[in-house]
C-alpha cells in the first residue's frame, strides 16, 4: 500500500470535482432518509440490546460464582465474553458516537456513557470520534493506523525495529483494552518527555485511567472472585474474568483492524485534506474503510462495524440502520467505478495480518521470497536488520537499480 | 422508633461501596431497574394503568407512580417524560385528582392540534407503559380555610381546577358529597371553551353547580362570543371579594392580569403550555455567566460563541465526533447540514451539536 496520492493508477483520478460533490449530495440524501424514518422501532432495538446484556451478564456472572465446576466456568465464560463484547461493540461504541443522543434518553447518552474498558469515554471520544473519524487514513493524523507502534504503509522507513511487529500486533490484540488507553493518553511521545514537564492535562488523563484500570480490575480480579469465594471459585472465577477481557479484546481488535487495514483499503497524505470539501472527505472515508460480510449475529458482535464503510460515512446514524443504508451505499461506489472493499470475516483477518507481516519486513522483501532463493533472501535480510543504516541504504539502492533494470527488460 | 446504630449505617454503607464495585461502569440501579423500575431508591418513574377517553379528543390516564412519589396537593402539576417516536418528551399537566386511596395519580389531557405529546398520550399511550416524572409541584393550591373564589378556566385549563374541585366535593354515586372541612368555600368557575361539547370535564363541572357546590358560568364562544375580561364584574358581581385563580393560554392570562392589577384583585394563575416557539432565523444565544451574542441563521451557535469570547468545547466541527455538545435550556436552533428544527421548551435541556445548529430563536445554553 502506498498513499493514494503517490499511486500510479490513482482510484480516483477518474472522478471530476462535479462528480465528488454530487457523491456528497447523494450520500446526504441516504442520510436524510434514515433521519427520517428514525424512531421508535430503533429506541426499542438499542434498549432490548442493552436489556440483554445486563440480563446475560447476571446470569453470567451468577454462573461464575459456582466456577469451580467446569460445566460452570466454561458457560460463564462463554456468555461473559458475549456479554463484553455486546458492551463494547454495539452498545458502547455506539452510543459514545452519539448516534442515540436523538432519542434524549440521559441514561443512553453519549455524555453521560461509561463503558466496561480501561480507557475513559471521555479521553476515548476526543482520539476516537474527533481524530481517528476526522483524519481518518491520513498517515501522520490518524494514529489509528498501527496506533503508532506499527509499520502500515510501504512509505514508512523500514527499520529492523518492525521485524517484531507482529509480536506487538498479537500482544496489542490480548490487551486490546490496555492499548487503546495507552494510545489514548498517546503514552508513547508524553513519556519520553521529562516527568517535570509534562502538561497537566497529561497527568490528569493519565490519572483518570489508572482509576479506571483500577476499577474495572477491582470488579473483575477482586469483588466478583471474592464473591465466589463459598464455593470455593475464586481463582477460577478470577481466571474465567481474564479469559472474557481477553476474548473480548482479541475480538474487538480483530473487528477494528478488518476495518481499516485489508488490502484494498487507501491511505491518504497530510496536505491532501488541506481545505477538503464534504464530498472529498466522504470519497476519504469510502476508500479509507472496509466491509465483512455476515450474518446478522455477526454484523451485532461487530457492533456493526462489520458495515465500516458505512460508519465512516455516517458515523451519527444508528448502527442498527447500517445494514439497511449498504446496498444503497455500494450501488454509489458502483456508479462512479469505486472499489468497495469487503470480504468474509477470515479473510479480512488473514489479510490485515498478511499486510502487518508484510510490513514488518523491508519493501518487497515477502513477495520476493520463494523456496528457492529463501537461503539469499534470509542472508540479505540479517544483513539489513544487524547491518546499520548505511548499509540498509546501499543494499536498498541495490534492489531499487535491479527492479528498475527488470523493467526495462520487460 | 429507635435510631439506626452509627455501625449498621457504616455496614450498610461499606456493603453499597462492594456492591456498586461490582457493577461499575454501571451503577446498581442499573440492573435493579431492569426488573423494578418503580422501586424506592429508583428515579421517579410511573407506570399507565389505564386511559379513559373523556370527549373525542381528551382522555384521563391513570398511572401508578413510583415509591418515591412523595404526594400531592390538588391543583399541583406534574412533569411527565414520555418517549414519542422514540424521543423523551417532558410535558406538565395538572394533577386532576386530589390524592387517591389507591396511591395512583391522574392527567388529563386534550389533544391539541399539532401537540406531539398530548396526541400521543390521547391516542397512542397504552397501559403498561413506563413513563418518566418529576415530584409534583406548583403554588396553584387553594388555602385549606377557605375563603370565596373566582376559578377561571379555558379549555384543558380546567384541568388543574377540577383537582381542586373534585378533592373538595367529592362526587359518588349517590351524588355530590357536601363535606365539612368544604363549607367554607363559595366559589364561582367562570368555563370557557370555543364550543360547548369540546369542553372537558363539563359534566363534572354541571353535576358540581346542580349540587350547589359551585356557581357555574359557562361561556362558549360560538354562542356568547369571545370573552373580554372587562365582562367578568358584570358576570361575577362581586368579583372584587374574590380571589382569583386563573388556567389557560398566555393571551387570556395576560390580560387578566392587566385587569386584575388596575381593579386591584388578587390573582393566581397557572399556564403549562410554554408559550409557542417558532422557527425564525438568528436570535440571541444566552449562557449561564450572562453573556448574550447576538447569532445569524447561518453561523454555528459554536463559532458565533468562540467569537464572542465564549470558552466552548469543541471537537471535528463538522457534526461528526460530538465532542462539542452542550444542553440547550431553551430555545430553537436549525440542524445547518438539513434544516433540521430543534425546540427546547424550559427545563427540557436538550443536547445539541453546536457546531452544526445556528440559533433559530432567541437560545439559552447551558454552560
Amino acid at each position: 500500500m502506498t498513499t493514494i496520492q503517490k499511486k500510479a493508477d490513482n482510484p480516483i483520478a477518474h472522478l471530476t470535482p462535479e462528480d465528488i460533490e454530487q457523491i456528497g449530495i447523494e450520500l446526504d440524501a441516504i442520510r436524510q432518509e434514515i433521519l427520517d424514518s428514525r424512531g421508535a422501532a430503533d429506541a426499542a432495538y438499542i434498549r432490548k440490546v442493552i436489556d440483554v446484556h445486563r440480563k446475560l451478564e447476571l446470569a453470567s456472572r451468577a454462573v461464575l460464582l459456582a466456577s469451580i465446576f467446569p460445566p460452570a466456568w466454561i458457560v460463564g465464560t462463554a456468555g461473559l465474553s458475549i456479554a463484553k463484547i455486546l458492551e463494547n461493540m454495539e452498545i458502547g461504541h455506539n452510543i459514545l458516537h452519539g448516534q442515540w443522543d436523538w432519542m434524549r434518553d440521559p441514561k443512553i447518552h453519549s455524555t453521560t456513557w461509561e463503558w466496561d474498558m480501561a480507557t475513559p469515554a471521555d479521553q476515548w471520544k476526543h482520539s476516537h470520534n474527533e481524530l481517528h473519524h476526522t483524519y481518518t487514513n491520513v498517515i501522520g493524523k490518524d494514529n489509528d493506523l498501527g496506533y503508532g507502534i506499527m509499520r502500515v504503509d510501504e512509505d514508512q522507513k523500514w527499520h529492523p525495529f518492525f521485524l517484531a511487529q507482529p509480536l506487538w500486533n498479537f500482544i496489542n490484540a490480548c490487551f486490546f483494552e490496555y492499548g487503546i488507553a495507552a494510545y489514548d493518553l498517546e503514552l508513547g511521545r508524553n513519556l519520553k518527555i521529562p516527568k517535570e514537564k509534562r502538561s497537566e492535562e497529561f497527568k490528569e488523563n493519565a490519572r483518570g485511567v489508572l482509576k479506571k484500570i483500577r476499577q474495572q480490575a477491582t470488579k473483575d480480579y477482586l469483588v466478583h472472585p471474592a464473591l465466589s469465594i463459598p464455593t470455593g471459585s475464586f481463582l477460577p472465577t478470577l481466571a474465567a474474568n481474564f479469559t472474557a477481557n481477553v476474548v473480548r479484546n482479541l475480538w474487538s481488535h480483530s473487528v477494528i483492524m478488518c476495518g481499516h487495514f485489508p488490502e484494498g483499503v487507501e491511505t491518504f497524505e497530510k496536505a491532501s485534506i488541506v481545505g477538503e470539501s464534504r464530498g472529498e472527505w466522504y470519497v476519504r472515508q469510502m476508500l479509507g474503510s472496509a466491509n465483512i460480510s455476515g450474518s446478522k449475529a455477526m454484523h451485532i458482535a461487530t457492533g456493526n462495524l462489520s458495515f465500516q464503510i458505512e460508519h465512516h460515512l455516517f458515523p451519527d446514524l444508528p448502527s442498527n440502520r447500517y445494514a439497511e443504508v449498504a446496498p444503497k451505499v455500494r450501488a454509489l461506489f458502483d456508479k462512479y467505478d469505486l472499489t468497495y472493499t469487503t470480504g468474509s470475516l477470515p479473510k479480512q483477518v488473514y489479510s490485515a495480518w498478511h499486510k502487518v507481516v508484510r510490513l514488518s519486513l523491508p519493501n518487497g522483501w515477502l513477495a520476493e521470497t520463494n523456496v528457492k532463493n529463501a537461503p539469499q533472501q534470509l542472508a540479505k535480510l540479517y544483513k539489513l536488520t544487524t547491518g546499520g543504516p548505511k548499509v540498509r541504504r546501499m543494499i536498498e539502492a541495490n534492489d531499487r537499480r535491479q527492479r528498475a533494470a527488470a523493467a526495462r527488460a520487460a | 422508633m429507635t435510631s439506626t446504630p452509627t455501625s449498621t449505617l457504616m455496614l450498610r454503607d461499606r456493603l453499597v461501596r462492594v456492591v456498586e464495585a461490582a457493577t461499575t461502569p454501571l451503577l446498581p440501579a442499573d440492573y435493579l431497574d431492569l426488573f423494578a423500575p418503580l422501586r424506592s431508591g429508583a428515579d421517579l418513574r410511573g407506570r399507565i394503568e389505564e386511559v379513559h377517553p373523556e370527549t373525542a379528543d381528551a382522555a384521563t390516564i391513570v398511572i401508578k407512580p413510583g415509591a418515591d412519589w412523595a404526594g400531592h396537593v390538588p391543583g399541583q402539576y406534574v412533569r411527565v417524560g414520555i418517549d414519542v417516536d422514540g424521543i423523551r418528551q417532558w410535558r406538565a399537566y395538572s394533577l386532576t385528582h386530589g390524592p387517591r386511596r389507591d396511591g395512583r395519580i391522574s392527567i388529563t389531557v386534550k389533544a391539541v392540534p399539532d401537540g406531539l405529546v398530548s396526541t400521543h398520550l390521547v391516542r397512542e399511550a397504552r397501559a403498561g407503559t413506563i413513563v418518566h416524572l418529576e415530584q409534583a409541584a406548583g403554588e396553584f393550591v387553594l388555602p385549606p380555610a377557605g375563603g370565596k373564589f373566582l376559578f377561571v378556566t379555558a379549555g384543558s385549563g380546567v384541568t388543574p381546577v377540577i383537582g381542586m374541585l373534585r378533592n373538595l366535593f367529592p362526587s359518588t354515586d349517590s351524588g355530590v358529597l357536601r363535606l365539612p372541612r368544604s363549607a367554607d368555600f363559595d366559589i364561582v368557575v367562570v368555563h370557557i371553551a370555543p364550543t360547548e361539547p369540546d369542553s372537558i370535564f363539563l359534566s363534572d363541572l354541571k353535576a358540581l353547580a346542580e349540587a350547589g357546590a359551585v356557581h357555574l358560568v359557562p361561556r362558549y364562544d360560538d354562542v356568547h362570543g369571545v370573552l373580554d375580561v372587562a365582562e367578568l364584574s358584570d358576570l361575577v358581581p362581586d368579583l372584587a371579594d374574590r380571589a382569583t385563580f386563573a388556567c389557560g393560554p398566555g393571551g387570556l392570562l395576560d390580560a387578566l392580569a392587566d385587569h386584575h392589577e388596575a381593579a386591584g384583585i388578587e390573582l393566581f394563575t397557572e399556564q403549562f403550555r410554554a408559550s409557542f416557539k417558532v422557527a425564525g432565523d438568528g436570535g440571541t444565544v444566552a449562557f449561564n455567566d450572562g453573556t448574550e451574542v447576538v447569532a445569524d441563521g447561518a453561523t454555528p451557535i459554536l463559532d458565533v460563541a468562540e467569537a464572542a469570547g465564549v470558552l466552548m468545547p469543541s471537537g471535528c466541527r463538522m457534526g461528526v465526533c460530538f465532542g462539542c455538545v452542550l444542553p440547550l435550556r431553551e430555545g430553537v436552533v436549525r440542524d445547518l447540514r438539513n434544516g433540521e428544527i430543534t425546540i427546547a421548551n424550559d427545563g427540557d435541556n436538550v443536547v445539541i451539536q453546536t457546531c452544526i445548529s445556528a440559533a433559530a430563536g432567541p437560545c439559552h445554553i447551558d454552560h
